[in-house]
């Protein structure tokens, strides 16, 4: 046990005191090196910062407006995503697309999404990763618990809603490019090309992911 | 070899069988299964369509019923019993010695799996399973090495199924009292190890720090790879000095021994991970149906990394090779 604890150099560690009939545990942190390889290779690329400067003074409210919309007909052809959210469906989700100057909160029912320049104290949960690698989680081209290993996906909050959301997202194989030519009829087909165009750009294909 | 594939959802099943899982397991959405997560598993009517999917493919479902029923709630799993036979599974996979019973009496046609859940570790306990419930197969706890698993699947009558990738435990499977110490609730009854409920972390300029019920579990540096909020992979402080002291956050990786295992007479493969999305079943599930592939023509499994599924970013032989002994 010695020698195994000793070859282990921490970034952080906790104290356990053993009494009879219970267990304390005390976080006492240090510094030092990692015992692992550090995160995984093959990340996602993030948007550059000069575009993000650019973007950030745009109004949010048609930003708002369009993908307000586009929420709400995605729960209307996808129900088994209320499904699976279950007693979570009321809750309300920050999600903060780390390379953006924006943030988005997310409620399934009623469907309502709106877009801030910082998220709120008192939600229910905040997800926060690349735009890249949340496009990607929303359409399951990538693990959640594989981004949160390799530290490119904070959750906070209320777990439950956190686990409950991703496995609804999860199930319900979204295929965004897909959802967004649903809304323009004749036109949706040049418009799916694009956005796979643009999403291929920014995540990868999915070839590529797999 | 059989490879039997996780899923937790309807899309999770589909995307398994798509890529080359011989069978599928899956769990209903209640506490009758060692995964019971928010959003995850399966309803009565979703369990029958997966199972048409699968078998309209050649592929079969072993569904989960692998928790200890309670005292006053034991027809909850008998019920699922019922159910799961009556929606056509090709196995139940069972770790209760009354839910066996009941299995083996009410529905003795049904195939019946020993999960590792029940911790049957030697060739006298497998016997047992056998000689008293009619079970066709054992799913080894992972406190073996292969060399073991040789020898215990000579000395039984029935197959033999291990796994090869993913999440670890605890060595002592179906005993673990660390997370309902401090959460009051049970993997082992009801279903939950680390409940998201009990999980919380906190973001700060010094790392995440991870807390369950109240008990602070971890801190990772802000670039650090990190693991699942379990007790069994906190890092703690205690007179032997600083570290993991029950189990690094590692995952499983046993694709170098594949050949291994086959020679030992390993009938099944088993990957875990019911609570992980499409991306991991699609990509570990492709990944070693290519390796069986590749090993059935009489060629060494390539090595791909799958370190970016893993826990901490990181994998092990785990037991299979006992180098800390």
């Amino acid at each position: 046990m010695d020698r195994l604890l000793k070859k282990q150099k921490l970034a952080g560690v906790i104290s356990i005191i053993i009494v009879p009939g219970q267990i304390l545990l005390r976080a006492i942190g240090s510094d030092g090196e990692m015992s692992h390889s550090s995160v995984a290779s093959g990340s996602l690329p993030t948007i550059p910062p000069l575009l993000a400067l650019v973007i950030r003074p745009l109004p949010l409210l048609p930003l708002q407006f369009a993908l307000g919309g586009f929420l709400a007909r995605i729960l209307r052809r996808n129900p088994g995503l209320l499904d699976r959210l279950g007693q979570h469906r009321r809750a309300r989700f920050g999600i903060k697309p780390v390379d953006l100057p924006f943030a988005f909160i997310v409620e399934a029912t009623p469907p309502r999404l709106l877009v801030l320049r910082e998220l709120p104290q008192g939600l229910d949960a905040c997800v926060s990763a690349s735009l890249a690698n949340l496009l990607a989680l929303v359409e399951g081209r990538v693990d959640g618990d594989a981004l949160m290993f390799s530290r490119q996906l904070g959750i906070e909050g209320d777990m439950e809603a956190v686990l409950a959301l991703r496995n609804a997202i999860d199930d319900a194989r979204l295929d965004l490019a897909e959802e967004l030519a649903s809304l323009f009829g004749p036109l949706g087909e040049p418009v799916r090309r694009s956005f796979e165009a643009a999403r291929d750009r920014l995540t990868g294909s999915p070839q590529e992911q797999r | 070899m059989e490879l039997i594939c996780p899923a937790g959802t309807p899309a999770a099943l589909r995307s398994a069988i798509d890529a080359g899982a011989d069978a599928v397991y899956c769990g209903f959405n209640d506490e009758t299964n060692a995964r019971n997560f928010p959003g995850l598993n399966f309803s009565r009517d979703e369990l029958r369509k997966g199972i048409a999917f699968a078998h309209g493919r050649g592929a079969r479902i072993l569904v989960a019923i692998n928790t200890f029923p309670r005292a006053s709630s034991v027809a909850l799993w008998q019920r699922a019993v019922d159910d799961a036979v009556a929606a056509g599974a090709d196995a139940l996979i069972v770790a209760d010695i009354g839910l066996m019973d009941y299995v083996a009496k009410r529905h003795p046609g049904q195939r019946l799996h020993v999960s590792v859940q029940a911790a049957a570790a030697n060739p006298d306990a497998i016997a047992f399973y056998v000689g008293t419930f009619g079970a066709r197969r054992v799913v080894l706890p992972r406190v073996l090495s292969v060399a073991e698993i040789a020898e215990i699947t000579r000395e039984t009558t029935c197959e033999t199924e291990v796994f090869v990738f993913g999440g670890l435990c605890v060595m002592a499977e179906g005993r673990c009292s660390l997370s309902s110490y401090a959460t009051g609730k049970s993997p082992n009854m009801q279903g939950v190890c680390s409940p998201a409920s009990h999980v919380a972390y906190e973001d700060t300029v010094r790392g995440t720090t991870s807390r369950l019920g109240g008990f602070t579990i971890n801190r990772f540096a802000p670039q650090e790879a990190a693991g699942y909020p379990t007790l069994c992979k906190g890092r703690f402080s205690t007179a032997h000095g600083d570290g993991y002291i029950f189990e690094d956050p590692v995952s499983l990786d046993a694709t170098t021994l594949l050949t291994g295992l086959k020679s030992a007479g390993v009938a099944a493969l088993k990957i875990e991970g019911r609570q992980r999305g499409r991306a991991y079943i699609e990509s570990v599930v492709r990944h070693f149906r290519r390796a069986l592939d590749t090993l059935e023509q009489g060629r060494e499994a390539d090595i791909v990394s799958l370190k970016p599924f893993t826990e901490g970013q990181a994998t092990t032989l785990g037991a299979y090779r006992k180098t800390w002994r």
